[in-house]
């Protein structure tokens, strides 16, 4: 009967069985990134809510913002939104069809790495700089 | 149920029934936000950290202040879209189906809470 396992049926993707790939650990990377970044979403509007609310509620989220672990988390979220953009922008580039051979595809995700790392640095210090 | 064969019941019911609108959605809002992220990172980023009263003047001005708003409203679709697939992919039956309300709640109250902030520090 076709309700024989109904709810009950393997969850996909099996990761445990595979050997680990670059295509599978950036793709891995693209929903850990992209799920973890609830974190920096929920500092953020904190943050703005805080400054809309008033001068002492501001200055409550800015300190953990500004403070050594805000800003680790920060840098953290940093580095996985250049990561699960330019990652977004390669499922972009294969929606259309392209950049599917295996031997693209691998360098692509190491693209992926090498560039969220590239830019994390590129913008901290930019932003250490200004201050 | 009892009175259906099983070829009646599957109808209809095939793995590409729909999904499409659910990828045009997420592939949508990813290319909105290959523009906003990098314009979001460079206004939040050079503003954190300044006093009170510079954030106050800089998010009444309609650049960082639009910025923001569709960067929070956007990635929270996107978020959505994206935390809704990791559920089905990870979760299964009552877990899978409150979860996922669970998750779009949290995505619609954290863009209601962002877009209210900014309309209350613009005007």
């Amino acid at each position: 009967m076709a309700d024989v396992n109904r709810g009950d049926r393997p969850l996909s993707p099996h990761i445990t069985i595979y050997r680990p790939q670059i295509t599978s650990m950036s793709s891995i990377l693209t929903r850990i990134t992209g799920n973890a970044l609830i974190v920096a979403a929920v500092l953020v509007v904190w943050w703005l809510l805080a400054a809309a609310s008033g001068p002492d509620a501001f200055a409550a989220a800015d300190l953990v913002l500004t403070s050594w672990f805000g800003d680790l988390v920060l840098a953290l979220s940093l580095w996985a939104l250049w990561y699960h953009t330019l990652a977004g922008l390669r499922h972009l580039y294969w929606d259309m069809g392209r950049g599917l051979e295996l031997r693209t595809a691998e360098r692509l995700g190491w693209a992926c790495i090498v560039g969220a790392t590239v830019l994390t640095v590129l913008s901290v210090a930019y932003f250490w700089l200004l201050t | 149920m009892a009175y259906l064969t099983d070829r009646k019941r599957a109808q209809g019911l095939g793995s590409a029934k729909s999904g499409t609108d659910h990828h045009y959605e997420t592939q949508l809002t990813s290319a909105a936000l290959v523009i906003l992220i990098p314009l979001f990172v460079f206004t939040f980023g050079t503003i954190l950290g300044q006093p009170y009263e510079i954030i106050l003047v800089y998010y009444a001005q309609p650049f960082p202040a639009l910025v923001a708003a569709l960067t929070i409203l956007v990635s929270m679709i996107h978020f959505r879209q994206g935390v809704q697939v990791l559920l089905e992919d990870y979760t299964r039956g009552e877990t899978r189906h409150w979860g996922i309300m669970a998750a779009i709640c949290v995505c619609y109250a954290l863009a209601a809470a962002g877009l209210f902030a900014l309309a209350r520090l613009a005007l």
